[in-house]
């Protein structure tokens, strides 16, 4: 039997929390000088001492597993789960704390799109520097020039600045200068996320083929389930730092919806900055959903949150507005609730249900305003928080939503059809000749 | 198959002779692509391109000239003021120049470093090669004036010591990558050193016959009372050489140039232990 590709021996990767660098030379010889008097560190932070100097953060503990030529595994959990760092290590930005890693093959690692393009070379040049980057030499570089342009689509432009690129047209290039490289472990972390759905599909095939063919490697690490699902035939799942689940995707994938991740959802208000356009007599506290664990919604139900929110002053014909936007900005939809009057100094705690039937599989921001309507009919904004709490959209495999067409081939495109399907059915299909 | 394909084991950072120079040699072609980066961005949109690497030192060779040489006298006798600044600036231009980009190689790069591996000596060592283009535009626009000089009767005496120019380049680039990758591996840590690279280039300036001419001044000519010291400055006795052999002027003190070079070999040694020591867990700090 063939030796793993990778093999990721009891790996752990430590942090020390706090302030790392930031500081200066003078500060740190003033700590050093303070230690040997037995003085107090004038630049520790006031209360620091109860938590300890040396607070450390385990962003990997202890991960072990192994992976096969020809394997495509996907890499899931949520934010700070250690997905990334796991990338790194392997990708060699930066070395474990403890541990070993073994790759026996050329690691071609996507942490990011286009790393080192320049944006004053044509896209001729950023080919060969991106490509030597990423550990290819100059005659490799040559002999695939032509396939890589080809596979980007790009032979008009090959010779324009990149900074004239479009942003599509420039991971396009990018992204298959990585994907031509004579690697046998390919590494990427989300770009697929970029890119028109097109491309996207035709990336999703050409890793798949690679990993299925030419007995490459791939390590995909995404938030995007329905390209795990796509794409991998094994799922581990991360969890603070250590692997909780390790086999097939299907499992996988259900795995990391019962992660518990309560700290992300509830959303505390009362800090954050406004806008100084907000009259503040109205301010939002806290938000959360309630009973819920995660902040994970199945398409075509319904989510409910709870706001609680302080009248700091009188208000007449109080209105709360719910925006709901696409992570990428582009807003969804929209909803408002009318509250009436609402005297100085009550509390409130409301619960609100938003029907989300219709929005497509992704991930999402909802956002809430509170503002007041005048008898002039001139509005006033109270309080506004953008952004307040992100949601995710799984796919629902009974209704297959997330697709142009039924059959699930081609993704959604949310920059082309928005984020809300229509419902459209046929209701009379008869035949006018023959 | 599985013996052609490469092994790479990760582990966590350890001791000091942790070098990997071999691999180096793999990437050299992404090094000439850094240096071709680096010429063909500082010029693109510019309307007199390289023309700028010429206009640099030229001015301060003309404020060098009126400044130093006319109102306090410190240019050598017997070669005209303009040529003998020229001189030492083209070859402290590239010194410095080497010195002060090298020294910011993590902190200006990090972008590209955080994000993938290659040995990160490729970006220094490019830094180093990319100022030799810089350098060679300014060395011809000098030896014009040198060649034009030497025509002239004007006391300018080129001799086969300009032969010895590559050995003094190839010194001067090891040097400043010595010292350049010491203060970047400092200054992931610390970056008030960032502030103080310009500042400690300019006074080392003061300290190399550069703005002076270091045989007419007593305490510093051979045999004054400072004339170790000033020789003990690694840079001193390059430039001494690269003057003499173009306008055969000064002395060559074969003694500390071969300390000069002593030097260069311990400060890059070290540089080169120290860089790859911080190299692979930088990217956490800076």
């Amino acid at each position: 039997m063939a030796l793993p590709m990778i093999e990721i021996d009891n790996v752990s990767k430590e942090y020390r929390l706090g302030a790392i660098g930031g500081t200066t030379l003078n500060a740190e010889i003033q700590t050093k000088l303070a230690k040997l008097r037995g003085k107090e560190d004038p630049n520790s932070k006031i209360g620091a001492k109860q938590h300890g100097k040396n607070e450390r953060f385990m962003a990997l503990d202890g991960v072990s597993f192994q992976v096969q030529p020809g394997e495509a595994v996907g890499i899931i959990g949520h934010n700070g789960a250690g997905k990334s760092t796991l990338l790194k290590l392997i990708s060699r930005v930066t070395a474990p704390s403890g541990g070993e890693i073994r790759l026996r093959g050329r690691v071609a690692s996507m942490l990011e799109v286009g790393t080192g393009f320049h944006p004053e070379l044509t896209g001729r040049e950023n080919v060969y520097l991106n490509g030597a980057i990423l550990g290819m030499t100059k005659a490799e570089i040559d002999r695939k020039f032509d396939e890589i342009v080809e596979f980007a689509e790009m032979a008009q432009f090959i010779d324009t600045p990149v900074k004239r690129y479009s942003s599509g047209m420039y991971v396009k290039l990018a992204f298959s200068v990585a994907a031509h490289l004579d690697s046998e472990i390919m590494i990427m972390d989300e770009v697929l996320a970029v890119g028109d759905a097109k491309f996207q599909s035709k990336c999703l095939g050409r890793m798949g083929d690679e990993a299925s063919n030419n007995n490459r490697t791939i390590l995909y690490v995404s938030h995007n389930m329905s390209t795990i699902q796509r794409l991998c035939t094994r799922v581990i799942v991360l969890d603070h730092g250590r692997v909780v689940y390790d086999g097939d995707t299907a499992g996988g994938v259900a795995r990391y919806l019962s992660v518990n991740r309560d700290e992300d959802t509830v959303s505390y208000l009362e800090d954050l900055p406004r806008d100084p356009a907000c009259k503040m007599k109205v301010k939002m506290l806290k938000a959360w959903f309630p009973g819920k664990e995660n902040n994970l919604f199945v398409q075509g139900g319904k989510i409910r949150f709870r706001l609680k929110w302080v009248v700091n002053a009188d208000v007449f014909n109080l209105v709360l507005r719910i925006y709901l936007d696409h992570m990428t900005a582009s807003p969804v939809g929209f909803s408002s609730i009318p509250f009436g009057d609402c005297k100085k100094g009550k509390e409130y705690e409301t619960e609100i249900e938003l029907d989300i039937n219709g929005v497509i599989p992704g991930a999402y921001y909802i956002g809430c305003e509170f503002h007041e309507i005048d008898s002039s009919g001139s509005n006033t904004w109270h309080d506004y928080v953008q952004n307040m709490m992100q949601i995710e959209i799984l796919e629902n495999q009974q209704i297959k939503l997330g697709a142009a067409d039924h059959t699930n081939k081609i993704p959604w495109n949310h920059n082309m059809w928005g984020s809300i399907r229509l419902a459209s059915q046929i209701t009379d299909n008869s035949i006018e000749s023959i | 198959m599985d013996e052609k394909r490469p092994l790479t084991v990760i582990k966590p950072r350890s001791g000091w002779f942790d070098l990997n120079l071999g691999e180096l040699a793999h990437y050299k072609d992404l090094i000439f692509l850094f240096v071709k980066r680096n010429f063909v961005s500082m010029y693109k949109q510019t309307v007199l391109g390289p023309a700028w690497a010429v206009i640099q030192p030229l001015l301060t060779t003309v404020v060098f000239s009126l400044v130093f040489g006319n109102m306090a006298g410190l240019a050598a006798d017997g070669v005209p003021s303009f040529i003998f600044y020229l001189t030492a600036n083209v070859i402290w231009s590239y010194f410095s120049s080497c010195l002060t980009t090298t020294s910011n190689t993590f902190i200006s790069n990090s972008s590209i470093l955080g994000k993938v591996y290659f040995p990160r000596l490729v970006m220094p060592i490019s830094t180093v090669l990319s100022k030799l283009i810089d350098f060679a535009i300014q060395f011809s626009f000098m030896v014009i004036f040198v060649v034009f000089f030497a025509l002239t009767n004007s006391g300018v005496h080129p001799n086969w010591y300009v032969l010895m120019t590559p050995v003094l380049l190839l010194h001067l680039a090891m040097l400043s990558l010595g010292i350049g990758i010491i203060i970047s591996a400092a200054t992931t840590k610390y970056r008030d050193l960032r502030m103080l690279v310009s500042f400690g280039v300019q006074l080392w300036m003061y300290g190399t016959p550069v703005a002076y001419d270091m045989f007419s001044i007593s305490a510093f000519a051979p045999g004054g009372k400072f004339y170790w010291l000033i020789m003990s400055n690694p840079v001193t006795p390059i430039v001494n050489i690269f003057r003499y052999g173009f306008l055969g002027i000064g002395e060559i003190d074969w003694h500390y140039y071969i300390i000069s070079w002593v030097v260069t070999i311990i400060v890059l040694f070290f540089g080169v232990l120290l860089f790859s020591r911080v190299e692979k867990t930088f990217m956490d700090t800076v």
